[in-house]
């Protein structure tokens, strides 16, 4: 519910008085609200929670973890099709039993991290 | 087989595991508080890297796990009026209620859609003049200014069919309740980086003094949860109990000022019972005066919900680091993620969830962690 993602800040509009941004999540782009960063400008980084950029982040740490985010397919999982995740964790096959990091892609694991 | 390989820097993972190893002289339990801490260190392993003497102890934060049964079946009982467009994050859908969960709702005609930010929510609700729009707004420090934002916007623009049903709690009433509890072992907090990006680390200072406890601000990212742990460990060694952030690419002392204020204007705050727990005075927040028409309980009758736990769940002990989940007897036999019957077999954040995916059976992972270290390409 809660992981913070880092993205790029692509574009920044103002709608209906709110200051909005397109955000690039290493490919998948995003609308996210810059109120509470409001002077926050196109090519930074910043880290979002649940389209809100929160703090900004410097360009290495934001690329660091999103490349951590993508290997783990946590990026997948904050972005997906939520319905298909939750049926597919309610139809699971039970996972194996040497699962570190095991599918990270395909399973039925639902390893978002970096929650609070 | 992966351990150091998977932590982006093989070579650092390695030097702070040595140097943890090396200054650690005594049997130490460290909490971590935030659940998204507690997925990491499973699947990671990090608790088998660490020194036999430091034990790691899970701690409740997990907001989808400690949402009250009560509020849940309060959710689900909106959730299935005609006329109602019920909005939640996806980690909602399979939380058990009392006889149900939204997946249920929605699969018997429950108009259930999932939203990716609350304020998807508030637009839902704009093109949607005829219905009634909730979304359910639960979370921690980092989730709550989002929601707050959404509610102060459907109030700006007059959005009068949007409401909000809440349930947010706070992390520091949650240190004070487990500290001064009879059954506490926690001598150190890795706090949650991401609640401290946004309520920054004033609040801690006066928690690591009255309870002499070192509370160390941490990531989330292996590496980020091995320097923590790190401090945290020195810290012990030395007798010290000081805040200290471990997280300052993400984490300023003062937070998020502009979020603060709004979280100020917005919510005030309430005693929250927390599921598995019981209540914690002053550890949630609720709507404010002001906001309060916007507040789905008092907008739909929701009043008398008799709650029914499973007598079999003991997640609250799980949640308040008493007991790990595999020791509790329907972990993997009657209680698996596709038939879960706590919370904390179902969100990503649970231990008991995080226990299943990666520890089960308990064997091969611990048996496979130090040759891990040995294999891995370090050095
Ligand atoms: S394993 Fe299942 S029943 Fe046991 S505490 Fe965890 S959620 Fe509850």
């Amino acid at each position: 519910m809660c992981l913070a993602v880092p993205g790029k800040v692509l574009e920044i509009e103002d709608r209906e008085g709110t200051r909005m941004a397109v955000v690039d999540f290493g490919g998948v782009v995003k609308e996210v609200c810059l109120e509470y960063l409001p002077d926050l400008q196109v090519g930074e980084y910043t880290i979002v929670h649940v389209g809100f950029a929160l703090q900004r982040l410097d360009e290495e740490s934001a690329r660091q973890t999103l490349a951590l985010f993508e290997g783990l397919g946590l990026l997948e999982e904050e972005f997906g099709d939520q319905w298909a995740i939750a049926a597919k964790a309610a139809g699971a096959e039970q996972p194996t039993d040497d699962a570190p990091g095991g599918d990270a892609h395909g399973g039925p694991q639902r390893d978002e991290e970096a929650r609070a | 087989m992966k351990y150091l390989e998977e932590f982006q820097d093989p070579r650092l993972a390695r030097r702070l595991l040595d140097e943890i190893h090396a200054v650690t002289t005594r049997p130490w339990a460290l909490m971590e508080v935030c659940g998204g801490q507690t997925h990491s260190i499973i699947r990671h392993g990090i608790d088998q890297l660490l020194p036999e003497q430091v034990e790691l102890i899970h701690g409740p934060g997990c907001p989808v796990c400690v949402t009250p049964l009560e509020t849940i079946d309060k959710a689900l009982e909106i959730a299935s009026r005609p006329g109602v467009i019920f909005c939640s994050f996806g980690d909602m859908l399979r939380v058990p209620g009392s006889d149900r969960d939204l997946f249920q709702v929605r699969s018997h005609g429950g108009d259930v859609r999932v939203v990716y930010s609350p304020l998807d929510a508030l637009r839902i609700a704009q093109q949607n003049p005829e219905r009634e729009v909730v979304f359910f707004g639960i979370g921690f420090e980092t989730t709550a200014p989002p929601n707050a934002m959404t509610v102060y916007q459907a109030e700006k623009l007059g959005v009068k069919n949007f409401s909000m049903l809440v349930s947010h709690v706070r992390v520091p009433p949650a240190i004070e309740a487990l500290m001064t509890s009879p059954d506490c072992r926690v001598q150190a907090f890795l706090a949650a980086g991401h609640v401290c990006s946004v309520m920054g680390t004033e609040e801690y200072p006066e928690l690591a003094e009255r309870f002499r406890v070192p509370i160390v601000v941490t990531g989330f990212e292996p590496l980020d949860i091995l320097e923590g742990v790190r401090r945290a460990v020195i810290q012990l060694e030395r007798g010290d109990h000081r805040v200290e952030n471990a997280y300052e690419r993400a984490v300023r002392p003062e937070g998020n000022p502009a979020a603060r204020r709004m979280l100020a204007d917005v919510f005030e705050v309430t005693d929250r019972p927390w599921r598995g727990i019981g209540t914690i005075p002053a550890s949630g927040w609720r709507l404010s005066e002001r906001y309060r028409p916007y507040d789905a309980e008092h907008r739909f009758e929701v009043g008398d919900i008799a709650t029914q736990e499973p007598a079999a769940c003991r997640s609250g002990e799980v949640l308040q680091g008493l007991l790990k989940p595999h020791e509790c007897e329907a972990f993997g036999t009657t209680c698996t993620p596709r038939t879960p019957l706590g919370a904390t077999m179902v969100s990503s954040e649970g231990a008991c969830a995080a226990y299943y995916l990666y520890r089960r059976l308990g064997g091969p992972v611990a048996a496979a962690a130090p040759t891990a270290m040995e294999a891995s390409p370090v050095g």
